[in-house]
């Protein structure tokens, strides 16, 4: 698995072969505040880059979730229908969001990495 | 922080608006209310004059006892909410602090003979929650037989305080008004009791909500008569008979005759959000409009109030809620979501 890589959306993905793991990031979840529902896009699902795919509700309000590489849905993480709340204590772990296999790795090369991103949230 | 009414008003502090809503509710929670509007009317048959823009009983208010009513239109709609204190030789109010120059402007134009103070120097806290109760009678013994809706003054942290019995969360609590100059020491006093944490903007709403609470702008506007909100619970008897204020004759009718609409409670099934601007349906046709809705923390699932047709207002009858262009189902439930813990004494 590759190191993680960041959007500017605040997403982040894990590359492992050519599967994708997606959550949002760490200073997104504390952004958003308490996560309490998690709309996920349905398995299958064709999602192209930048695409709002997803929905994340906290107590403050509703945000899109963009897809930050294209590809097929080829799984979803059921656990944040029970406990959303994965997103806030593991938001780069457990709270990840959606796995994309993915149809164009280069779409990779314009994501951050670990560094680049926390000086791209410090602004 | 957020900007709210010209005010900065913190959403949330470190512990995070479900934190702090669990507090609140199972403690004791300290709000800065400072952005409402105080207002003092003295003036003789000032209570009389309050009635022709109020639907409430205001000449019926015994002293240091208060209403919850609102001022109306001509047309029968809400202008904003308010709280009206008989402090026996004026009244006091609070009003919305959205609303407070529209209010003034108001006040002006309809109650000539009054002297009209907005009250600029006044900060406002609430402290809510069943351990409020524990915390104010530290401060003053008496505190503890305060009916709901009653009024009193101490001194805290020696300042003189005006301390009602009363809040926006649905749990038994204290609203307490004084000059800004105490203020901080008031609020920092407070917060030195161990069983008050300080409580954001987003647990003040999700309270409310949870406690089935209007709040002006969203669950009320000019266009929404009291009868439909259903607040006719705030007007008197001899108020219904006589009328005399402003947009009786709506009100009348929705008395008499149902209104075209209603205020009702929504759970949506699942954990999906249906939140202000939802629509409301019933096999494929907009019914009504979600005008609040969010997360309930102490109810544990999605809560929601909107105003739907009358025929389908109606407890369980079962509606779709379109979220994001996809009909969700969801059903009216009774209001409010989490059961009232008022002290009546």
């Amino acid at each position: 698995m590759t190191d993680i890589l960041f959007s500017e959306e605040h997403e982040w993905v894990r590359v492992d072969g050519d599967v994708a793991t997606c959550g949002i990031s760490e200073y997104a979840q504390v952004q958003l505040g308490d996560v309490v529902f998690v709309d996920l896009p349905t398995l299958g699902a064709e999602v192209n880059k930048d695409d709002d795919c997803a929905v994340v509700e906290s107590v403050k309000a509703a945000s899109d979730v963009y897809a930050p590489v294209s590809g097929e849905v080829i799984e979803i993480n059921e656990a944040l229908e029970t406990d959303p709340g994965l997103v806030n204590s593991d938001a780069q772990g457990d709270g990840w969001f959606f796995k994309v296999k993915i149809s164009d790795a280069s779409e990779l090369e314009g994501l951050m990495d670990e560094a680049a991103y926390a000086k791209f949230c410090k602004g | 922080m957020v900007g709210f009414a010209g005010y900065d008003m913190p959403v949330q502090y470190p512990m995070g608006v479900l934190e702090e809503h669990k507090h609140c509710r199972n403690a004791a929670g300290l709000f800065d209310v400072s952005h409402m509007g105080q207002v003092r009317l003295e003036g003789s048959n000032a209570a009389v004059a309050l009635e022709k823009i109020v639907p409430a009983d205001v000449q019926g208010l015994e002293k240091d006892r208060m209403r919850y009513t609102m001022f109306t239109s001509d047309s029968g709609g809400v202008l904003d909410d308010l709280i009206v204190l008989n402090r026996g030789d004026h009244l006091f109010l609070v009003v919305n602090a959205a609303c407070k120059h529209e209010d003034l402007a108001l006040m002006k134009e309809h109650l000539r003979g009054l002297k009209i103070s907005y009250l600029e120097n006044r900060a406002l806290l609430a402290l809510q929650g069943p351990k409020a109760v524990t915390v104010m009678s530290r401060i003053a013994p008496n505190a503890a037989e305060m009916p709901f809706m009653s009024a009193t003054e101490f001194e805290i942290a020696g300042f003189n305080c005006l301390v009602t019995r009363s809040g926006y969360t649905g749990e038994d609590g204290f609203e307490i008004g004084l000059e800004n100059n105490g203020a901080e020491a008031v609020a920092r006093f407070l917060l030195d009791q161990e069983e008050v944490a300080p409580i954001g903007l987003g647990a003040r709403d999700s309270l409310r909500l949870e406690a089935g609470l209007c709040l002006y702008g969203h669950d009320l506007d000019q266009n929404t008569s009291p009868i439909e909100a259903g607040l006719a619970w705030t007007i008197g008897n001899r108020r219904r008979k006589d009328g005399g204020f402003q947009g009786y004759d709506r009100i009348n009718r929705e008395l008499t005759h149902k209104p075209s609409r209603r205020r009702v409670g929504i759970r949506p099934d699942g954990r999906v959000i249906a939140r202000e601007g939802v629509e409301i349906q019933v096999d494929g046709h907009t019914i009504g409009t979600v005008t609040s809705g969010g997360f309930g923390p102490s109810s544990e699932c999605p809560i929601a109030m909107g105003y739907v047709a009358s025929e389908f207002a109606t407890v369980g009858r079962k509606v779709e809620l379109l979220v994001r262009g996809q009909a969700r189902p969801g059903e009216i439930v009774k209001l409010p979501f989490h059961p009232h813990r008022y002290f009546k004494g």
